[in-house]
Protein backbone atom coordinates (compact mmCIF):
# COMPACT_ATOMS: atom_id res chain seq x y z
CA UNK A 1 0.00 0.00 0.00
CA UNK A 2 1.55 3.63 -1.21
CA UNK A 3 1.79 6.26 1.33
CA UNK A 4 -0.53 8.38 -1.08
CA UNK A 5 -3.06 6.04 -0.91
CA UNK A 6 -2.72 5.65 3.31
CA UNK A 7 -3.25 9.38 3.38
CA UNK A 8 -6.39 9.42 1.68
CA UNK A 9 -7.80 7.47 4.34
CA UNK A 10 -7.10 10.15 6.68
CA UNK A 11 -7.87 13.16 3.79
CA UNK A 12 -11.11 14.50 5.62
CA UNK A 13 -8.96 15.53 9.01
CA UNK A 14 -6.00 16.49 7.35
CA UNK A 15 -7.74 19.27 5.22
CA UNK A 16 -9.91 20.59 8.48
CA UNK A 17 -5.79 20.85 10.33
CA UNK A 18 -4.69 22.88 7.13
CA UNK A 19 -7.91 25.35 6.78
CA UNK A 20 -7.31 25.28 11.03
CA UNK A 21 -3.79 26.42 10.46
CA UNK A 22 -4.39 29.20 7.95
CA UNK A 23 -7.47 30.49 10.04
CA UNK A 24 -4.73 31.08 13.35
CA UNK A 25 -2.00 32.38 11.16
CA UNK A 26 -4.59 34.82 9.05
CA UNK A 27 -6.22 35.96 12.25
CA UNK A 28 -3.86 38.26 14.36
CA UNK A 29 -2.62 40.08 10.88
CA UNK A 30 -6.48 41.35 10.68
CA UNK A 31 -6.41 44.47 11.56
CA UNK A 32 -8.74 45.14 14.71
CA UNK A 33 -11.57 46.68 13.21
CA UNK A 34 -11.66 43.82 9.99
CA UNK A 35 -14.67 41.48 10.05
CA UNK A 36 -13.60 37.93 10.64
CA UNK A 37 -16.54 36.70 9.03
CA UNK A 38 -14.67 35.70 5.40
CA UNK A 39 -12.35 33.13 7.60
CA UNK A 40 -15.62 31.86 8.89
CA UNK A 41 -17.09 31.46 5.10
CA UNK A 42 -13.95 29.71 4.47
CA UNK A 43 -14.04 27.34 7.52
CA UNK A 44 -17.03 26.74 6.25
CA UNK A 45 -15.64 25.89 2.70
CA UNK A 46 -12.61 23.30 4.00
CA UNK A 47 -15.60 21.47 5.84
CA UNK A 48 -17.44 21.02 2.27
CA UNK A 49 -14.16 19.68 1.35
CA UNK A 50 -13.70 17.36 4.05
CA UNK A 51 -17.01 15.90 4.06
CA UNK A 52 -16.50 15.11 0.15
CA UNK A 53 -13.33 13.55 1.32
CA UNK A 54 -15.47 11.43 3.89
CA UNK A 55 -17.57 10.98 0.61
CA UNK A 56 -15.00 9.21 -1.53
CA UNK A 57 -13.51 7.12 1.27
CA UNK A 58 -16.95 4.97 0.69
CA UNK A 59 -15.64 4.45 -2.85
CA UNK A 60 -12.36 2.64 -1.53
CA UNK A 61 -12.74 -0.23 0.01
CA UNK A 62 -12.96 -0.60 3.77
CA UNK A 63 -9.30 -1.22 5.40
CA UNK A 64 -6.23 0.20 7.85
CA UNK A 65 -4.11 2.69 6.96
CA UNK A 66 -0.60 3.94 9.54
CA UNK A 67 -0.15 0.19 10.66
CA UNK A 68 -3.24 -0.29 11.42
CA UNK A 69 -3.80 2.91 13.75
CA UNK A 70 -7.20 3.92 11.15
CA UNK A 71 -9.40 2.02 10.06
CA UNK A 72 -11.65 4.07 7.47
CA UNK A 73 -15.27 1.79 6.42
CA UNK A 74 -19.06 2.80 6.06
CA UNK A 75 -19.04 2.92 9.50
CA UNK A 76 -16.10 5.52 9.94
CA UNK A 77 -17.69 7.67 7.37
CA UNK A 78 -21.38 7.90 8.62
CA UNK A 79 -20.03 9.74 11.62
CA UNK A 80 -17.50 11.63 9.62
CA UNK A 81 -20.65 12.74 7.47
CA UNK A 82 -22.56 13.68 10.84
CA UNK A 83 -19.80 15.40 12.63
CA UNK A 84 -18.83 17.67 9.42
CA UNK A 85 -22.60 18.24 9.12
CA UNK A 86 -22.86 19.35 12.76
CA UNK A 87 -19.54 21.55 12.38
CA UNK A 88 -20.66 23.26 9.16
CA UNK A 89 -24.41 24.55 10.73
CA UNK A 90 -22.14 25.53 14.14
CA UNK A 91 -20.02 27.81 12.25
CA UNK A 92 -22.96 29.41 10.28
CA UNK A 93 -24.47 29.93 13.19
CA UNK A 94 -21.73 31.75 14.60
CA UNK A 95 -20.86 33.71 11.73
CA UNK A 96 -24.55 34.51 11.87
CA UNK A 97 -24.88 35.34 15.85
CA UNK A 98 -20.87 37.08 16.37
CA UNK A 99 -20.86 40.54 15.93
CA UNK A 100 -18.46 42.28 13.09
CA UNK A 101 -16.25 43.21 16.02
CA UNK A 102 -16.34 40.49 18.18
CA UNK A 103 -12.64 40.37 19.38
CA UNK A 104 -10.38 37.39 17.63
CA UNK A 105 -13.32 35.39 16.26
CA UNK A 106 -11.08 33.96 14.00
CA UNK A 107 -9.91 31.90 16.94
CA UNK A 108 -13.16 30.56 17.44
CA UNK A 109 -13.23 29.50 14.07
CA UNK A 110 -10.01 27.88 13.88
CA UNK A 111 -11.25 26.08 17.03
CA UNK A 112 -14.20 24.34 15.72
CA UNK A 113 -12.19 23.20 13.30
CA UNK A 114 -9.47 21.99 15.26
CA UNK A 115 -12.63 20.35 17.33
CA UNK A 116 -13.72 18.26 14.45
CA UNK A 117 -10.52 16.67 13.50
CA UNK A 118 -10.51 15.48 17.14
CA UNK A 119 -13.60 14.25 16.74
CA UNK A 120 -13.57 12.51 13.45
CA UNK A 121 -9.94 10.66 14.49
CA UNK A 122 -11.62 9.07 17.59
CA UNK A 123 -14.22 7.49 15.03
CA UNK A 124 -12.18 6.49 12.59
CA UNK A 125 -9.48 5.10 15.20
CA UNK A 126 -8.89 1.25 16.01
CA UNK A 127 -6.09 2.15 18.15
CA UNK A 128 -6.98 3.28 21.89
CA UNK A 129 -3.86 5.66 21.63
CA UNK A 130 -5.19 7.73 18.76
CA UNK A 131 -8.68 7.25 20.17
CA UNK A 132 -7.25 9.24 23.40
CA UNK A 133 -5.42 11.64 21.17
CA UNK A 134 -8.50 12.30 19.15
CA UNK A 135 -10.85 12.23 22.63
CA UNK A 136 -8.14 15.36 23.95
CA UNK A 137 -7.75 17.26 20.53
CA UNK A 138 -11.66 17.62 20.77
CA UNK A 139 -11.98 18.32 24.14
CA UNK A 140 -9.66 20.99 24.85
CA UNK A 141 -11.04 23.10 21.95
CA UNK A 142 -14.12 22.78 23.27
CA UNK A 143 -13.00 23.64 26.91
CA UNK A 144 -11.45 27.01 25.24
CA UNK A 145 -14.74 27.36 23.33
CA UNK A 146 -17.45 27.38 26.19
CA UNK A 147 -14.88 30.07 27.90
CA UNK A 148 -14.89 32.22 24.80
CA UNK A 149 -16.95 34.78 25.79
CA UNK A 150 -13.62 34.97 28.82
CA UNK A 151 -15.27 38.43 30.20
CA UNK A 152 -18.44 37.07 30.78
CA UNK A 153 -17.95 35.50 34.64
CA UNK A 154 -20.74 32.87 33.51
CA UNK A 155 -18.60 32.16 30.16
CA UNK A 156 -15.48 31.58 32.52
CA UNK A 157 -17.30 29.32 34.88
CA UNK A 158 -18.97 27.29 32.53
CA UNK A 159 -15.38 26.64 31.18
CA UNK A 160 -14.04 25.57 34.59
CA UNK A 161 -16.73 23.28 35.15
CA UNK A 162 -16.32 21.48 31.79
CA UNK A 163 -12.62 21.86 31.91
CA UNK A 164 -12.14 20.25 35.26
CA UNK A 165 -15.26 17.33 34.90
CA UNK A 166 -13.84 16.32 31.53
CA UNK A 167 -10.25 15.82 32.59
CA UNK A 168 -11.30 14.10 35.63
CA UNK A 169 -13.18 12.03 33.10
CA UNK A 170 -10.10 11.48 30.95
CA UNK A 171 -7.73 10.08 33.60
CA UNK A 172 -10.64 7.21 34.27
CA UNK A 173 -10.59 6.90 30.41
CA UNK A 174 -6.25 6.41 30.52
CA UNK A 175 -6.59 4.14 33.54
CA UNK A 176 -8.74 2.14 32.09
CA UNK A 177 -6.80 1.61 29.06
CA UNK A 178 -3.15 1.15 31.01
CA UNK A 179 -5.56 -2.18 32.35
CA UNK A 180 -6.49 -3.08 29.35
CA UNK A 181 -2.75 -2.72 28.06
CA UNK A 182 -1.80 -4.88 31.14
CA UNK A 183 -4.23 -7.47 31.16
CA UNK A 184 -4.08 -7.90 27.14
CA UNK A 185 -0.65 -6.56 26.29
CA UNK A 186 -2.02 -4.13 23.36
CA UNK A 187 -3.86 -1.57 22.96
CA UNK A 188 -5.27 -2.32 19.26
CA UNK A 189 -9.18 -2.74 19.48
CA UNK A 190 -9.41 -5.64 17.18
CA UNK A 191 -5.66 -7.12 18.66
CA UNK A 192 -7.75 -6.86 21.95
CA UNK A 193 -10.70 -8.93 20.90
CA UNK A 194 -8.56 -10.99 20.01
CA UNK A 195 -6.77 -11.80 22.61
CA UNK A 196 -9.99 -11.87 24.85
CA UNK A 197 -11.41 -14.18 22.35
CA UNK A 198 -8.88 -16.92 23.50
CA UNK A 199 -8.53 -17.48 26.79
CA UNK A 200 -10.35 -16.44 30.02
CA UNK A 201 -11.03 -12.78 30.96
CA UNK A 202 -8.18 -10.91 32.78
CA UNK A 203 -9.99 -9.33 35.75
CA UNK A 204 -7.94 -6.36 35.02
CA UNK A 205 -10.12 -6.34 31.95
CA UNK A 206 -13.09 -6.20 33.21
CA UNK A 207 -12.24 -3.04 35.48
CA UNK A 208 -10.24 -1.17 32.55
CA UNK A 209 -14.06 -1.48 30.93
CA UNK A 210 -15.23 0.02 33.70
CA UNK A 211 -13.24 2.77 33.88
CA UNK A 212 -13.54 2.97 30.11
CA UNK A 213 -17.36 3.72 30.67
CA UNK A 214 -17.15 5.93 33.67
CA UNK A 215 -14.84 7.91 31.47
CA UNK A 216 -16.89 7.72 28.16
CA UNK A 217 -20.07 8.14 30.39
CA UNK A 218 -18.93 11.60 31.81
CA UNK A 219 -18.10 13.00 27.63
CA UNK A 220 -21.86 11.88 26.57
CA UNK A 221 -23.39 13.04 29.91
CA UNK A 222 -25.21 9.61 31.05
CA UNK A 223 -26.50 9.72 34.03
CA UNK A 224 -25.16 9.57 36.82
CA UNK A 225 -21.49 11.63 35.57
CA UNK A 226 -24.05 14.25 34.13
CA UNK A 227 -23.32 17.14 36.94
CA UNK A 228 -21.35 19.23 34.85
CA UNK A 229 -23.86 19.00 31.89
CA UNK A 230 -26.48 22.15 33.19
CA UNK A 231 -23.45 24.85 34.09
CA UNK A 232 -21.23 23.84 30.96
CA UNK A 233 -24.17 24.71 29.00
CA UNK A 234 -25.78 27.58 30.29
CA UNK A 235 -22.70 29.81 30.53
CA UNK A 236 -20.91 28.79 26.85
CA UNK A 237 -21.73 30.89 24.03
CA UNK A 238 -24.96 29.26 22.46
CA UNK A 239 -23.38 28.22 18.75
CA UNK A 240 -20.81 26.39 21.02
CA UNK A 241 -23.66 24.76 22.33
CA UNK A 242 -25.61 23.12 19.84
CA UNK A 243 -21.69 21.85 18.42
CA UNK A 244 -20.73 20.54 21.56
CA UNK A 245 -23.95 18.93 22.78
CA UNK A 246 -23.96 17.17 19.70
CA UNK A 247 -20.82 16.67 17.64
CA UNK A 248 -18.40 15.60 20.57
CA UNK A 249 -21.13 12.76 21.95
CA UNK A 250 -21.69 11.32 18.75
CA UNK A 251 -17.95 11.07 18.91
CA UNK A 252 -18.52 9.78 22.33
CA UNK A 253 -20.87 7.37 20.88
CA UNK A 254 -18.56 5.94 17.72
CA UNK A 255 -15.92 5.27 20.43
CA UNK A 256 -18.25 3.23 23.14
CA UNK A 257 -19.93 1.32 20.27
CA UNK A 258 -16.13 0.38 18.03
CA UNK A 259 -15.24 -0.31 22.47
CA UNK A 260 -17.90 -2.45 23.40
CA UNK A 261 -18.64 -4.45 20.42
CA UNK A 262 -15.70 -4.70 18.61
CA UNK A 263 -13.13 -5.30 21.78
CA UNK A 264 -15.27 -6.93 24.24
CA UNK A 265 -18.04 -8.82 22.81
CA UNK A 266 -16.23 -11.38 25.34
CA UNK A 267 -17.79 -9.12 28.36
CA UNK A 268 -21.43 -8.85 27.19
CA UNK A 269 -22.73 -9.93 30.39
CA UNK A 270 -20.71 -7.52 32.07
CA UNK A 271 -21.29 -4.16 29.82
CA UNK A 272 -24.96 -4.71 29.42
CA UNK A 273 -26.48 -4.06 32.63
CA UNK A 274 -24.23 -1.49 33.38
CA UNK A 275 -25.65 0.68 30.32
CA UNK A 276 -28.94 -0.34 31.35
CA UNK A 277 -28.89 1.28 34.09
CA UNK A 278 -27.10 4.65 32.78
CA UNK A 279 -29.94 4.51 29.94
CA UNK A 280 -32.55 4.47 32.57
CA UNK A 281 -31.04 6.96 35.22
CA UNK A 282 -29.98 9.05 32.15
CA UNK A 283 -33.37 9.06 30.68
CA UNK A 284 -35.50 9.64 34.34
CA UNK A 285 -32.70 12.28 35.55
CA UNK A 286 -32.81 14.32 32.29
CA UNK A 287 -36.51 14.54 31.41
CA UNK A 288 -37.02 15.20 35.37
CA UNK A 289 -34.48 18.05 35.76
CA UNK A 290 -35.95 19.30 32.86
CA UNK A 291 -39.45 19.88 34.00
CA UNK A 292 -38.20 22.32 36.14
CA UNK A 293 -35.88 24.25 34.79
CA UNK A 294 -36.52 28.02 33.88
CA UNK A 295 -33.45 28.80 31.44
CA UNK A 296 -34.12 27.55 28.06
CA UNK A 297 -30.29 26.35 27.74
CA UNK A 298 -30.54 24.41 31.12
CA UNK A 299 -33.61 22.36 30.14
CA UNK A 300 -31.93 21.77 26.75
CA UNK A 301 -28.94 20.42 28.54
CA UNK A 302 -31.27 18.07 30.68
CA UNK A 303 -32.99 17.31 27.41
CA UNK A 304 -29.67 16.43 26.14
CA UNK A 305 -29.00 13.83 29.17
CA UNK A 306 -32.32 12.39 28.75
CA UNK A 307 -31.75 12.10 24.84
CA UNK A 308 -27.91 10.16 25.92
CA UNK A 309 -30.42 8.42 27.68
CA UNK A 310 -32.68 7.04 24.63
CA UNK A 311 -29.54 6.46 22.62
CA UNK A 312 -27.82 3.98 25.25
CA UNK A 313 -30.85 2.18 25.38
CA UNK A 314 -30.10 0.88 21.75
CA UNK A 315 -26.78 -0.62 23.26
CA UNK A 316 -28.97 -3.06 25.28
CA UNK A 317 -30.04 -4.57 21.72
CA UNK A 318 -28.84 -7.32 19.74
CA UNK A 319 -25.69 -5.89 17.93
CA UNK A 320 -26.15 -5.15 14.52
CA UNK A 321 -29.72 -3.54 15.25
CA UNK A 322 -28.25 -1.90 18.01
CA UNK A 323 -25.35 -0.48 16.50
CA UNK A 324 -27.94 1.06 13.30
CA UNK A 325 -30.55 2.37 15.82
CA UNK A 326 -27.90 4.34 17.70
CA UNK A 327 -26.30 5.60 14.99
CA UNK A 328 -29.45 6.93 13.35
CA UNK A 329 -30.62 8.70 16.61
CA UNK A 330 -27.05 10.39 17.08
CA UNK A 331 -27.89 11.58 13.38
CA UNK A 332 -31.12 12.98 14.20
CA UNK A 333 -30.91 14.15 17.51
CA UNK A 334 -27.73 16.08 16.13
CA UNK A 335 -30.36 17.23 13.82
CA UNK A 336 -32.36 18.58 15.65
CA UNK A 337 -30.56 19.71 18.49
CA UNK A 338 -27.79 21.82 16.61
CA UNK A 339 -31.42 23.50 14.87
CA UNK A 340 -32.78 24.29 17.95
CA UNK A 341 -29.42 26.05 19.30
CA UNK A 342 -29.52 27.89 15.78
CA UNK A 343 -32.58 29.50 16.56
CA UNK A 344 -32.25 30.08 20.38
CA UNK A 345 -28.36 31.84 19.33
CA UNK A 346 -30.20 33.60 16.75
CA UNK A 347 -32.87 34.81 18.90
CA UNK A 348 -30.65 35.75 21.90
CA UNK A 349 -27.88 37.20 19.90
CA UNK A 350 -24.44 36.80 21.20
CA UNK A 351 -24.90 38.88 24.74
CA UNK A 352 -27.79 35.92 25.09
CA UNK A 353 -30.94 38.50 25.88
CA UNK A 354 -33.08 36.15 25.93
CA UNK A 355 -32.58 33.10 28.34
CA UNK A 356 -35.81 32.24 30.81
CA UNK A 357 -38.42 30.70 29.19
CA UNK A 358 -40.77 33.33 29.55
CA UNK A 359 -38.38 35.49 27.47
CA UNK A 360 -39.21 33.43 24.84
CA UNK A 361 -42.71 34.85 25.14
CA UNK A 362 -44.19 35.48 21.31
CA UNK A 363 -41.11 35.03 19.23
CA UNK A 364 -43.70 33.69 16.82
CA UNK A 365 -45.25 36.77 16.45
CA UNK A 366 -41.97 39.06 16.52
CA UNK A 367 -40.22 36.41 13.97
CA UNK A 368 -42.54 34.03 12.05
CA UNK A 369 -39.51 32.30 10.91
CA UNK A 370 -37.79 31.70 14.08
CA UNK A 371 -41.12 30.94 15.90
CA UNK A 372 -41.75 28.63 13.15
CA UNK A 373 -38.45 26.87 13.22
CA UNK A 374 -38.23 26.26 17.03
CA UNK A 375 -41.34 25.11 17.04
CA UNK A 376 -40.34 22.27 14.17
CA UNK A 377 -37.48 21.07 16.19
CA UNK A 378 -39.89 21.17 19.76
CA UNK A 379 -41.70 18.58 17.65
CA UNK A 380 -39.06 16.66 16.69
CA UNK A 381 -37.92 16.88 19.97
CA UNK A 382 -40.82 15.35 21.93
CA UNK A 383 -40.93 12.59 18.82
CA UNK A 384 -44.11 13.23 17.20
CA UNK A 385 -44.45 11.55 13.66
CA UNK A 386 -42.85 12.83 10.11
CA UNK A 387 -39.31 13.99 12.19
CA UNK A 388 -36.64 12.58 12.64
CA UNK A 389 -37.15 12.66 16.27
CA UNK A 390 -39.83 10.02 16.09
CA UNK A 391 -37.90 7.43 14.07
CA UNK A 392 -34.86 7.76 15.89
CA UNK A 393 -36.87 7.29 18.89
CA UNK A 394 -38.98 4.17 17.27
CA UNK A 395 -35.74 2.51 16.18
CA UNK A 396 -33.78 2.58 19.63
CA UNK A 397 -37.61 1.29 21.20
CA UNK A 398 -38.29 -1.15 18.10
CA UNK A 399 -34.74 -2.66 18.63
CA UNK A 400 -34.58 -2.74 22.69
CA UNK A 401 -37.60 -4.90 22.17
CA UNK A 402 -36.41 -7.29 19.56
CA UNK A 403 -34.04 -8.44 22.16
CA UNK A 404 -36.34 -8.31 24.86
CA UNK A 405 -35.97 -5.43 26.78
CA UNK A 406 -39.29 -4.83 27.96
CA UNK A 407 -38.88 -2.70 30.83
CA UNK A 408 -36.36 -0.32 29.66
CA UNK A 409 -38.61 0.42 26.73
CA UNK A 410 -41.49 1.20 29.03
CA UNK A 411 -39.16 3.30 31.01
CA UNK A 412 -38.36 5.21 27.88
CA UNK A 413 -41.85 5.59 26.91
CA UNK A 414 -42.93 6.56 29.68
CA UNK A 415 -40.09 9.82 30.13
CA UNK A 416 -40.69 10.76 26.63
CA UNK A 417 -44.68 11.62 27.48
CA UNK A 418 -42.86 13.17 30.70
CA UNK A 419 -40.62 14.83 28.03
CA UNK A 420 -43.63 16.14 25.96
CA UNK A 421 -43.91 18.78 28.85
CA UNK A 422 -41.35 20.80 29.45
CA UNK A 423 -41.29 21.23 25.25
CA UNK A 424 -44.36 21.94 24.95
CA UNK A 425 -43.87 24.45 27.47
CA UNK A 426 -41.76 26.41 25.23
CA UNK A 427 -44.02 26.22 22.28
CA UNK A 428 -46.52 27.56 23.82
CA UNK A 429 -44.11 30.54 25.46
CA UNK A 430 -42.98 30.94 21.84
CA UNK A 431 -46.66 30.92 20.31
CA UNK A 432 -49.12 33.05 23.08
CA UNK A 433 -49.22 37.21 22.66
CA UNK A 434 -46.60 39.11 24.23
CA UNK A 435 -48.27 40.96 26.93
CA UNK A 436 -45.22 43.23 27.08
CA UNK A 437 -44.71 45.62 24.58
CA UNK A 438 -41.22 46.06 25.11
CA UNK A 439 -41.01 42.15 24.02
CA UNK A 440 -43.03 42.93 20.89
CA UNK A 441 -39.86 44.51 18.76
CA UNK A 442 -38.85 42.70 15.76
CA UNK A 443 -36.02 40.56 15.25
CA UNK A 444 -32.68 41.22 14.14
CA UNK A 445 -32.85 39.97 10.56
CA UNK A 446 -31.99 36.47 9.52
CA UNK A 447 -28.53 36.74 7.44
CA UNK A 448 -27.87 33.84 4.99
CA UNK A 449 -25.76 32.21 7.04
CA UNK A 450 -28.62 31.55 9.58
CA UNK A 451 -30.90 30.51 6.17
CA UNK A 452 -28.52 28.19 5.33
CA UNK A 453 -27.99 26.72 8.60
CA UNK A 454 -31.32 26.30 9.17
CA UNK A 455 -32.35 24.98 5.59
CA UNK A 456 -29.98 22.23 6.73
CA UNK A 457 -31.24 21.00 9.79
CA UNK A 458 -34.51 21.70 9.06
CA UNK A 459 -34.25 19.46 5.47
CA UNK A 460 -32.26 16.84 7.96
CA UNK A 461 -35.02 16.26 10.22
CA UNK A 462 -37.76 16.02 8.02
CA UNK A 463 -35.77 13.43 5.43
CA UNK A 464 -35.07 11.80 8.47
CA UNK A 465 -38.45 11.72 9.48
CA UNK A 466 -40.22 11.22 5.91
CA UNK A 467 -37.89 8.87 3.91
CA UNK A 468 -35.28 7.91 6.44
CA UNK A 469 -34.91 4.59 4.26
CA UNK A 470 -31.37 5.48 2.65
CA UNK A 471 -29.91 7.19 5.86
CA UNK A 472 -31.55 4.31 7.37
CA UNK A 473 -29.74 2.17 4.87
CA UNK A 474 -26.48 3.70 5.85
CA UNK A 475 -26.66 3.05 9.24
CA UNK A 476 -27.36 -0.36 8.53
CA UNK A 477 -24.24 -0.75 6.46
CA UNK A 478 -22.54 1.28 9.19
CA UNK A 479 -23.19 -1.36 11.72
CA UNK A 480 -22.46 -4.19 9.99
CA UNK A 481 -19.11 -3.01 8.55
CA UNK A 482 -18.50 -2.28 12.58
CA UNK A 483 -19.43 -6.36 13.82
CA UNK A 484 -18.23 -7.85 10.64
CA UNK A 485 -14.26 -6.41 11.84
CA UNK A 486 -15.02 -8.96 14.92
CA UNK A 487 -15.03 -12.22 12.16
CA UNK A 488 -12.30 -11.03 10.52
CA UNK A 489 -9.98 -8.82 12.02
CA UNK A 490 -8.48 -6.76 9.90
CA UNK A 491 -4.49 -7.07 9.54
CA UNK A 492 -2.62 -5.13 11.22
CA UNK A 493 1.08 -5.25 10.29
CA UNK A 494 0.78 -6.51 6.54
CA UNK A 495 1.99 -2.87 5.04
CA UNK A 496 4.82 -1.83 6.57
CA UNK B 1 16.74 -8.46 42.41
CA UNK B 2 13.15 -7.77 41.37
CA UNK B 3 10.84 -5.62 42.44
CA UNK B 4 7.43 -7.28 41.53
CA UNK B 5 5.11 -5.71 39.83
CA UNK B 6 2.15 -6.05 42.15
CA UNK B 7 3.47 -3.54 44.22
CA UNK B 8 3.90 -0.96 41.05
CA UNK B 9 0.70 -1.72 40.55
CA UNK B 10 -0.74 -1.02 44.21
CA UNK B 11 1.11 2.03 44.28
CA UNK B 12 -0.16 3.57 41.29
CA UNK B 13 -4.12 2.56 42.64
CA UNK B 14 -3.19 4.37 45.89
CA UNK B 15 -2.08 7.22 43.98
CA UNK B 16 -5.11 7.55 41.74
CA UNK B 17 -7.38 7.05 44.77
CA UNK B 18 -5.35 10.06 46.48
CA UNK B 19 -6.02 11.86 43.13
CA UNK B 20 -10.05 11.07 43.22
CA UNK B 21 -10.42 11.94 47.03
CA UNK B 22 -8.22 15.13 46.22
CA UNK B 23 -10.33 16.16 43.16
CA UNK B 24 -13.66 15.74 45.42
CA UNK B 25 -12.45 17.42 48.16
CA UNK B 26 -10.20 20.20 48.08
CA UNK B 27 -11.44 23.85 47.20
CA UNK B 28 -9.15 25.89 45.59
CA UNK B 29 -9.24 25.43 41.77
CA UNK B 30 -5.52 24.89 41.52
CA UNK B 31 -4.90 21.99 43.95
CA UNK B 32 -8.23 20.20 41.80
CA UNK B 33 -6.24 20.73 38.92
CA UNK B 34 -3.02 19.35 40.68
CA UNK B 35 -5.04 16.15 41.63
CA UNK B 36 -5.87 15.59 37.99
CA UNK B 37 -2.08 15.64 37.26
CA UNK B 38 -1.53 13.00 40.46
CA UNK B 39 -4.41 10.91 38.44
CA UNK B 40 -2.85 11.16 35.23
CA UNK B 41 0.48 10.24 36.95
CA UNK B 42 -0.99 7.22 38.52
CA UNK B 43 -1.99 6.02 34.99
CA UNK B 44 1.50 6.34 34.02
CA UNK B 45 3.16 4.54 36.14
CA UNK B 46 0.44 1.81 35.32
CA UNK B 47 1.83 2.01 31.98
CA UNK B 48 5.22 1.41 32.32
CA UNK B 49 4.89 -1.41 34.63
CA UNK B 50 2.89 -3.35 32.34
CA UNK B 51 5.25 -1.97 29.97
CA UNK B 52 7.87 -3.55 31.53
CA UNK B 53 5.85 -6.62 32.49
CA UNK B 54 5.03 -7.79 28.76
CA UNK B 55 8.02 -6.54 27.29
CA UNK B 56 6.20 -4.17 25.02
CA UNK B 57 7.89 -0.80 24.46
CA UNK B 58 3.78 0.25 23.30
CA UNK B 59 3.00 0.85 26.86
CA UNK B 60 5.94 3.25 27.52
CA UNK B 61 5.13 5.58 24.14
CA UNK B 62 2.25 5.89 25.45
CA UNK B 63 3.20 6.92 28.40
CA UNK B 64 5.21 10.10 26.21
CA UNK B 65 1.76 10.86 24.74
CA UNK B 66 -0.04 11.49 28.03
CA UNK B 67 2.64 13.41 29.04
CA UNK B 68 2.56 15.61 25.93
CA UNK B 69 -1.12 15.57 26.15
CA UNK B 70 -1.09 16.62 30.20
CA UNK B 71 1.45 19.46 29.26
CA UNK B 72 -1.20 20.77 26.21
CA UNK B 73 -4.47 20.21 29.10
CA UNK B 74 -2.31 22.51 31.92
CA UNK B 75 -1.74 24.93 29.53
CA UNK B 76 -5.31 25.47 28.34
CA UNK B 77 -6.21 24.91 32.57
CA UNK B 78 -4.08 27.36 33.55
CA UNK B 79 -5.46 30.12 31.39
CA UNK B 80 -8.90 29.50 32.28
CA UNK B 81 -8.27 29.80 36.06
CA UNK B 82 -6.72 32.95 35.18
CA UNK B 83 -9.53 33.87 33.46
CA UNK B 84 -11.58 33.21 36.46
CA UNK B 85 -9.29 34.83 39.09
CA UNK B 86 -9.50 37.90 36.78
CA UNK B 87 -13.28 37.65 36.36
CA UNK B 88 -14.23 37.31 40.32
CA UNK B 89 -10.63 37.67 42.64
CA UNK B 90 -11.49 34.10 44.00
CA UNK B 91 -9.40 30.52 43.81
CA UNK B 92 -12.16 29.09 46.01
CA UNK B 93 -14.22 26.59 43.90
CA UNK B 94 -17.11 26.75 46.67
CA UNK B 95 -17.60 30.45 45.11
CA UNK B 96 -17.55 29.81 41.42
CA UNK B 97 -20.94 28.87 41.71
CA UNK B 98 -23.01 31.63 39.84
CA UNK B 99 -24.78 28.95 38.44
CA UNK B 100 -26.48 25.93 40.96
CA UNK B 101 -27.44 22.85 39.91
Amino acid sequence: MTANFQLLRILPEVILTIAGVLIMLIEPLLGHSTSRKPLGWFAVLSVFASLAASFAQLGMAAGTAYYGVIQTDAFSVFFHVLIALIVLVSLLVTIDTANANTESLGELFALMVFGAVGMMLMTSATELLLVFIGLEISSISTYIMAGFRRKNVKSTESSLKYFLLGSFATAFFLYGIALIFGATGTTDINAIASQLGTSAVPMFATIGLGMILIGLGFKVSAAPFHVWTPDAYEGAPSPVVGLMSTAPKAAAFAVLLRIVYVAFPALHAHWQPLLWLMAAFSMTIGNLGALRQQNVKRMLAYSSIAHAGYLLVAFTALSTDGIAAASFYAMSYAAMNVGIFAVVSHASGYDERLSLISDYRGLAYRSPLLGGALGFFLISLIGIPFTGGFFGKFYVFASALHSGMVWLTIIGLVNSGIAAFYYLRLLASAYSKPTNNALLDPMPRASFALLLALVITISGTLILGIVPGQILAMSHNAAVSLTSGIANPAPSATHQ
Amino acid sequence: MDVPIAYYLVLSAILFSIGVAAFLIKRNIITVFMSIELMLNAVNLTFVAFAHEWHRVSGQIFVFFVMVVAAAEAAVGLAIIIAIFRARNTLNVDQVDLMKL
